[in-house]
């Protein structure tokens, strides 16, 4: 019997993990992927909100805002990368602007810190490449970009070594209420807890109306992605958002943490919650609306693009609470967007609830930090150096866009919650994230996976079973 | 550590042109690679068909690659393998970095650019779809066939129509895997009229012009993809889509020289060809910087990359005895008439070889056309060739001596001209 089950290691699912692992809990997180962030988490703007979008008194502005000034401090303690950069919302007519004024109104009720209306010419001032027919934007010097893969990864790392177990690739299939405790079926286990946190992202209303009567819907809301490459990173640098115009709702351009360029998404109601292909309509809109902002927009540097689903509750506003009528289930609902941005202050609420049902006391022993991988990207000369001191393995590159080494892969496959799939190498890494997107690099991170797991390279997948690279040996098979 | 002339990747080019310095004089080389061996990416080229210039005879890539190996090794010329060239800057000092050394740099008189290309993939490409495993450049693929010995998949289709996707075709059918067919964007191959012959037609590969990938299926690994033809401006046209149920997509969609240690050093780079912007001694921007072989411009034959590379280390020689002289006047070549582009760019009379060999790609097919070469719009000469593809490399030849008739020479026209 676990005190906690947490469904779901997303973002939401291991900060909530990581937070209730400051308390003498027993908590179990089951994933259906192969990793941790593998769903929401892994496609999705990467912003830090500054939280001036959301409805004054709901969740979603409670989060954001507290989730926002949580983030600097976190980022330090867990070692993954955020930077304040700022956002820009920009106004393409003079008689919209007191759309802004709307917002700025908006958001200092919510808390935000600092926004200011700026005039055209300032904008561009700031950030030359912005459309001339931009005639004023709001400023919030509070915005910020984070690696929602990072985070989540930094967050379920930090949770594991304070004794949070991780179960992947066990999706869970039936969820019993029992007597005091639920009985939860996961990859042909019964697993049972006294408390079930339900952070299942798309998947949040199926285990929602496995207890409750009162049912809950959430819709997949797709946003495609176009990734720019690192030589046009710096093309903005603040978040750089639309006012909806009758174009509809706009799309952002950014610059990532890893010095990328980003613009969507585009929101398009889908029915299958694994519906994340790319389509021509959607990538063509998108470029489009990013256009607006920045008629010069890069294409031709667009070295990928994605497509990851928001968890749309019609009502649109997080849902974080025990279930009326199922005591001890947790809902962690509808954690679209700033679901990222508000997820340290949603770990830090699930993690109150959860006190509230089950008191328990503090650990003395909580580990507060993690170190994550030494990037030699981003290393100087001497540092560098010390580090292939230490390990040779680091002055070995593997991936040459982004300046990957080995010491780096074989650290992310042997530290905790290691990576298993070349996916989770690249997250970890970067490897594989450049502008050859793992063309040269593929073979030979397939290799040291392999080598180290002390498994034969057809095993090793792109993203968990069903996903191999390899279909056996040369004239294995051939035909007469 | 010092040297006089670092040579940046052991491939075809950084060979020959190391073997070329040699020759000419500077003993104190130091070739630099990041793979294992020596030899570039002809290691996995195991098909034959090189070297039919240099040689007169066909080889594979291995044993083409292996007779420069044997040169290098012949004149003793140092180089480091498993090594990356991190860092290079304008005043020629490259930042090093390998398992074994550690992190150090090396001081270099010159540097000659051989680091080569990489594949356009398919997040370049734009293709929609899911993002499963299975997608891979073709080059990723020979890889995995030639050098792993693995099969990256049994039921193939290709987009592009670049050599090393036909190579590839043949290659998968070899080892036993179904090549489908071959899809190309343009109305024409990207790659030579023999591989389209020897890889496909042999084989009975459906090889479909004006066609394109619009979707890929499978959220794990590939299931299918849809092929569409499309129109004159490259979209898709709706309703001739045709799916194919396949595990593998590989790409064949162009190369793109790899010059991001170009770019730390602030080379300027040509907007066409992606590579330096050099003059005729294939000197980039930056003094004592030269630059050869597929980083400078992608080619359609090694041999061509022998000789280029043999020049650029040539050069490089001179330029480190103090023989090179200093540019007097820069002549341009403006490209005209379906002329991408040239290498080199520009021409110093004074500097300039008695025959200077001047290469181009052109942009469309040309049957019965002309080259015409011109200078300040006297032509200087015209060359009728039957058919020019831009899958294949064209070449002219300035003289010297009448380049140097034109007494204030301002401009050199290179232009493909019809009937």
């Amino acid at each position: 019997m676990y005190d906690v089950i947490i469904i779901g290691a997303g973002v939401s699912g291991c900060a909530a993990a990581r937070e209730l692992s400051r308390y003498q809990y027993s908590t179990l997180v089951l994933e259906k992927c192969s990793d941790v962030a593998e769903g929401t988490s892994k496609a999705n703007s990467g912003i830090v909100h500054a939280g001036f979008d959301n409805e004054p008194g709901s969740l979603m502005a409670k989060m954001n805002v507290r989730g926002n000034a949580m983030m600097e401090q976190l980022s330090k303690e867990l070692d993954f990368p955020f930077i304040r950069n700022g956002s820009l919302v920009l106004c393409f007519d003079a008689d919209d602007e007191y759309k802004l004024e709307d917002l700025k109104k908006r958001g200092e009720a919510n808390g935000v810190p600092g926004l200011r209306i700026l005039s055209g010419d300032q904008v561009r001032e700031m950030e030359p490449n912005i459309s001339d027919k931009v005639t004023a934007a709001l400023y919030a010097p509070t915005g910020g970009i984070v690696c929602p893969f990072n985070l989540t990864i930094a967050l379920a790392e930090n949770a594991a070594d304070n004794g949070v177990e991780f179960r992947l690739g066990t999706e869970v299939t039936d969820i019993k209420k029992k007597d005091g405790f639920y009985q939860v079926v996961a990859g042909g286990e019964e697993y049972s807890a006294r408390v079930v946190i339900n952070a299942a992202g798309v998947y949040a209303d199926k285990f929602h109306n496995m207890v409750s009567e009162d049912k809950m819907t959430i819709i997949p809301r797709k946003g495609e992605y176009c990734l720019m490459d690192s030589t046009v990173g710096d093309f903005v640098h603040s978040t750089v958002f639309q006012l909806p115009t009758a174009y509809g709702k706009g799309v952002l351009v950014t610059p990532t943490v890893h010095g990328n360029l980003l613009t969507g998404p585009t929101a398009t109601d889908i029915d299958d919650k694994e519906g994340v292909n790319t389509t021509a309509e959607g990538m063509n809109e998108l470029l489009k609306k990013a256009e607006l902002s920045t008629p010069n927009l890069p294409r031709r540097e667009i070295i990928t693009s994605f497509s990851g689903l928001r968890a749309h509750r019609p009502e649109h506003d997080f849902v974080i609470e025990e279930v009326d009528g199922a005591p001890g289930f947790v809902d962690v609902a509808g954690m679209e967007s700033p679901g990222l941005s508000s997820a340290p202050a949603v770990g830090q609420y699930v993690a109150e609830i959860v006190q509230g049902i089950l008191p328990a006391e503090e650990k003395t022993d909580f580990i507060g930090t993690r170190k994550g991988i030494p990037q030699m990207r981003y290393a100087s000369f001497d540092e560098r150096k010390k580090q292939i001191e230490k390990d040779p393995a680091y002055g070995n590159v593997i991936c040459r866009c982004c300046t990957v080494t080995e010491g780096e892969i074989v650290n992310a496959i042997h530290r905790t919650l290691g990576a298993t799939t070349v996916d989770g190498i690249k997250r970890r890494t970067g490897a594989g994230m450049g502008r050859c997107q793992s063309g040269f690099c593929n073979p030979r991170v397939v290799e040291i996976l392999a080598r180290e797991l002390g498994v034969d390279e057809e095993q090793i997948t792109k993203k968990g079973p069903g996903s191999q690279f390899l279909e056996g040996y040369d004239k294995e098979g051939i035909r007469a | 550590m010092k040297t006089d002339i670092a040579i940046i990747g052991g491939g075809p080019a950084g060979l020959a042109a190391a073997a070329a310095a040699h020759d000419a004089g500077v003993k104190d080389i130091l070739i630099i690679e990041r793979d294992n061996e020596l030899g570039g990416i002809l290691n996995q080229c195991v098909h034959n068909g090189f070297g039919l210039h240099t040689f007169k005879e066909e080889l594979t890539g291995p044993e083409y690659a292996g007779r420069y190996v044997d040169m290098v090794k012949e004149r003793n010329i140092p180089y480091v393998l498993k090594t990356m060239a991190m860092d290079i800057s304008s005043d020629r000092v490259i930042t090093l970095m390998s398992r074994e050394k550690g992190i150090y740099t090396v001081e270099a008189g010159a540097i000659v650019l051989a680091m080569g290309c990489r594949e356009r993939s398919r997040g370049a490409l734009n293709i929609p779809g899911y993002r499963p495993a299975g997608i891979y450049s073709a080059g990723t693929a020979q890889r995995y066939v030639n050098m792993e010995g693995r099969m990256p998949g049994k039921e193939v289709v290709i987009l592009g129509s670049g050599d090393i996707g036909l190579i590839m075709a043949r290659r998968m059918t070899l080892e036993g895997a179904h090549v489908q067919v071959v899809a190309e964007l343009m109305p024409f191959s990207g790659g030579l009229k023999r591989n389209i012959v020897q890889c496909l037609d042999d084989f009975g590969i459906p090889l479909k012009l004006s066609h394109t990938v619009v979707d890929i299926q499978g959220k794990d690994r590939v299931e299918g993809v849809t092929i569409a033809q499309v129109d004159e401006k490259m979209k898709p046209i709706p309703g001739t889509e045709e799916h194919y149920d396949c595990d593998t997509l590989l790409l064949s969609c162009g190369l793109i020289p790899e010059n991001e240690l170009s770019k730390s050093a602030g080379i300027k780079l040509d907007p066409v060809t992606k590579g330096p912007v050099v003059d005729e001694s294939l000197e980039t921007q930056v003094e004592g910087i030269f630059a050869c072989g597929n980083v400078l411009h992608v080619h359609d034959l090694v041999d061509f990359v022998s000789q280029e590379a043999s020049v650029a280390g040539e050069k490089a020689a001179e330029f480190v005895q103090g023989r090179l002289g200093t540019p007097v006047k820069e002549v341009g070549i403006s490209c005209k008439g379906g002329v991408r582009y040239t290498v080199p760019a520009s021409i110093d009379l004074g500097r300039m070889a008695d025959k200077q060999v001047v290469r181009f790609r052109v942009g469309q097919v040309f049957k019965n056309a002309r080259i015409v070469t011109y200078a300040d719009g006297e032509q200087l000469s015209s060359v009728k060739k039957r058919i020019m593809a831009p899958g294949e490399m064209e070449q002219v030849i300035l003289k010297k001596d009448v380049l140097q008739q034109h007494g204030d020479l301002q401009n050199i026209t290179v232009a493909i001209e019809t009937e």
